[in-house]
């Protein structure tokens, strides 16, 4: 179920606001428009669905309007036209009121800068949100202890956030936001302050956080990695549009355009491409049915110096190299299980690339991709360079 | 060739709105003169009647307090204030102050507000801000005169000159604090939802504390130079003993009163400067 719904959202800055938005309905680019009306395009005609509990990541260079995008959500920015739907109202049009319910009970939000009152305790910014909806003292600090607790923050509720470090006190903001029980958490470039260990620390604590809680994240960032990282779904923003939404393996393996493409190219893939994505249908002979001759015959029809034995169910059992079927024939043995070698390099579906170096690059046989021992697909040399060049060989079959 | 019309009668027209204020509001004016001046007399009057020893006491253990145990600022405190009291000025010290601290304490209470208007609307900004401009460079002896025209002689036309010459600067002060605040903290305070007034009493107002303290720490300082200002329209206390030194070129008592004015602004400013420190 879709928790927030965007529709043709657009935020269009400067005077001649009328004038640009017929432009931009005639398709004319940001730039022409600029020319013409002295306007900026924020957000061009933004659409997009948020499923419930889902990390939808929305990603872009600066000036791409990431951040105009994510405060039309909660109208911390005046949308030019379209609508937000939040359970079932459109937050672009409900009166302040509204609004001002909707800010305090579903959406919450996490800045770059952390944004805490300097002026406030640690345990007084995360009540922040209760007290504004006026929760009786004992209650929020109850609550906002709570809060602080889930982001290990106990022992500093104390302190003012000037004594805490970046780390810390980014903390403190998604405690702050996670205090009102929010049912949206919008973060917008949450991590991007932090150096880059830190930064690391901070998404995997956001993922074990998310693994309990299930909040739907709205996440801002200009770092793909982090949006491949953290991210269920992505959104790639430029010059205000929506180029591509899609998960993290659609947007990397089939970009929707050649700016996605660009953009992807400098990815680490071997961090996000896993063993599913590269490996290939097996040739196999069955133990059970098959004997040195037909595993001869058969890696002589595929080129193959080795091939992998299976039962009949599949369940993987080893390999046997060429020379030794060739000796085997020669001397005339039957069965397979004598020249069986079991010392089988494995992998699982989601094993990434980056672990698979160190394995293929040991063995003298491809990589047996294996799912509770059973053999689901091997993994060839060729194909991890393949697939590290970015060439489009590399296919989701099994997404 | 500039003579293409004759003098414009700005003088007279001022004049006669002045009149005009005068008589309209009368029923306005001759209230606050009579029972407002009635009042700060006997404030005055209550200053006089504490002893001397226990106010310089008072005040001595409120800044070793206040600047945070330090002994500097009580010391001099002590030696300034007896000083004045042995010069045989105490009782103009007690007016002096009477009169600052009123005239700054409504100055806070019609600055304050005024500056907040300002932060919160850019209209209100154009239309105040030549206006403050007006009332800081006006020199200060020209708000005398309908200073008396409205309220006589004494202590409430003093007070009235004063808080035209000493309010600016709360204002400017309020208006640049509220506006300095980042707008990551007005976004989150946005975010959570809060309303105007919460935003301004839990956000903005509490960041702009300390600039807002120095504007009242001006005001304070200028209100004490016009209370002596406004002593040529009989408002009393050490500026009265300036003026008469002056009218009979008595360059000893010029300087003791003078001195006297000193001593007060040194601790008063201090004092307010610490309670900006955290």
């Amino acid at each position: 179920m879709s928790i927030i719904k965007v529709d043709n959202l657009s935020k269009v800055f400067g005077k001649n606001v009328k004038e640009a938005l017929k432009l931009l309905d005639k398709g004319k680019s940001k730039e022409e428009i600029l020319k013409k009306t002295g306007c900026t395009v924020g957000v061009n005609r933004a659409s997009f669905e948020v499923e419930e509990g889902e990390v939808f990541v929305i990603m872009g260079l600066s000036g791409s309007g990431k951040s105009t995008l994510v405060r039309l959500l909660n109208r911390l920015i005046e949308p030019t036209e379209g609508s937000v739907l939040v359970g079932g109202e459109d937050l672009a049009r409900v009166d302040n009121q509204v609004l001002r319910k909707v800010r305090r009970e579903k959406l919450s939000m996490v800045f770059q800068k952390f944004a805490l009152f300097p002026h406030r305790t640690i345990l007084e910014n995360a009540e922040f949100g209760l007290e504004i909806q006026g929760i009786e003292k004992g209650e929020r600090s109850k609550r906002a202890k709570e809060s602080l607790e889930l982001v290990g923050l106990t022992d500093y509720i104390h302190q003012y956030p000037e004594q805490l470090s970046g780390g810390m006190q980014q903390r403190v903001g998604l405690a702050r936001a996670l205090a009102n029980d929010p049912e949206v958490l919008l973060m917008d470039e949450a991590f991007s302050a932090l150096d880059p260990l830190i930064r690391k620390d901070m998404q995997d604590e956001l993922l074990e956080l998310q693994e309990t809680m299930k909040k739907t994240i709205i996440f801002i960032t200009h770092d793909l990695d982090e949006a491949l990282r953290i991210g269920d779904r992505i959104a790639l923003m430029k010059d205000g549009s929506i180029v591509q939404i899609g998960t993290p393996e659609e947007i990397l393996v089939n970009p929707a355009n050649d700016y996605v493409e660009k953009f992807v190219e400098d990815v680490d893939r071997s961090k996000v491409l896993t063993a599913e994505h590269i490996m290939k249908r097996p040739e196999t002979i069955n133990l059970e049915k098959h004997g040195p001759r037909v595993a001869l015959e058969r890696m002589k029809d595929e080129g193959l110096s080795s091939i992998y034995v299976i039962d009949s169910k599949r369940n993987l059992k080893g390999y046997v190299t060429a020379d030794d079927a060739m000796e085997a024939r020669n001397k005339d043995i039957r069965d397979i299980k004598q020249i069986l070698r079991t010392d089988v390099p494995t992998v699982q579906k989601d094993t990434s690339m980056h672990d698979i170096f160190e394995i293929i690059h040991n063995s003298p046989v491809p990589v047996a991709v294996v799912e509770h021992g059973k053999l689901h697909g091997i993994i060839v040399r060729g194909a991890v360079i393949a697939a590290l060049a970015g060439e489009s060989e590399v296919r989701l079959d099994h997404a | 060739m500039l003579d293409f019309i004759d003098k414009l009668p700005v003088a007279e027209a001022v004049k006669e709105i002045t009149k005009w204020i005068t008589n309209t509001f009368s029923f306005l004016f001759d209230p606050i003169k009579n029972q407002f001046g009635d009042f700060m007399e006997r404030f005055a009057e209550f200053l006089v009647g504490i002893p001397p020893t226990l106010v310089i006491a008072v005040i001595a253990i409120v800044t070793f307090f206040i600047s945070k145990k330090r002994i500097g600022l009580p010391i001099f405190s002590i030696v300034g204030l007896w000083f004045i009291y042995n010069q045989g000025l105490w009782e103009e010290l007690m007016y002096t102050f009477a009169l600052v601290l009123i005239s700054s304490i409504l100055s806070v209470i019609i600055g304050v507000p005024v500056g907040i208007l300002m932060a919160k609307s850019k209209t209100a900004e154009v239309i105040i801000t030549p206006i403050l401009d007006f009332m800081q460079t006006m020199p200060a002896f020209v708000y005398l005169i309908p200073a008396v025209a409205f309220f006589g002689i004494g202590i409430v036309p003093g007070i009235f000159a004063s808080l035209i010459f000493a309010t600016p600067p709360t204002v400017r002060f309020t208006n640049l604090g509220i506006r300095q605040v980042s707008t990551e903290l007005v976004e989150a305070a946005d975010a959570f939802g809060t309303t105007g007034s919460q935003k301004l009493f839990k956000v903005e107002l509490p960041m702009a504390k300390r600039t807002i303290m120095a504007g009242i720490n001006q005001t304070v300082m200028l209100s004490l130079s016009m209370v002596v200002i406004a002593s040529m329209i009989g408002a009393p206390g050490l500026g009265r003993e300036v003026l008469s030194a002056l009218q009979r070129a008595q360059v000893g008592a010029g300087f003791v009163a003078g001195i006297g004015i000193v001593i007060l602004a040194i601790i008063i400013d201090r004092f307010t400067q610490n309670l900006n420190k955290k």
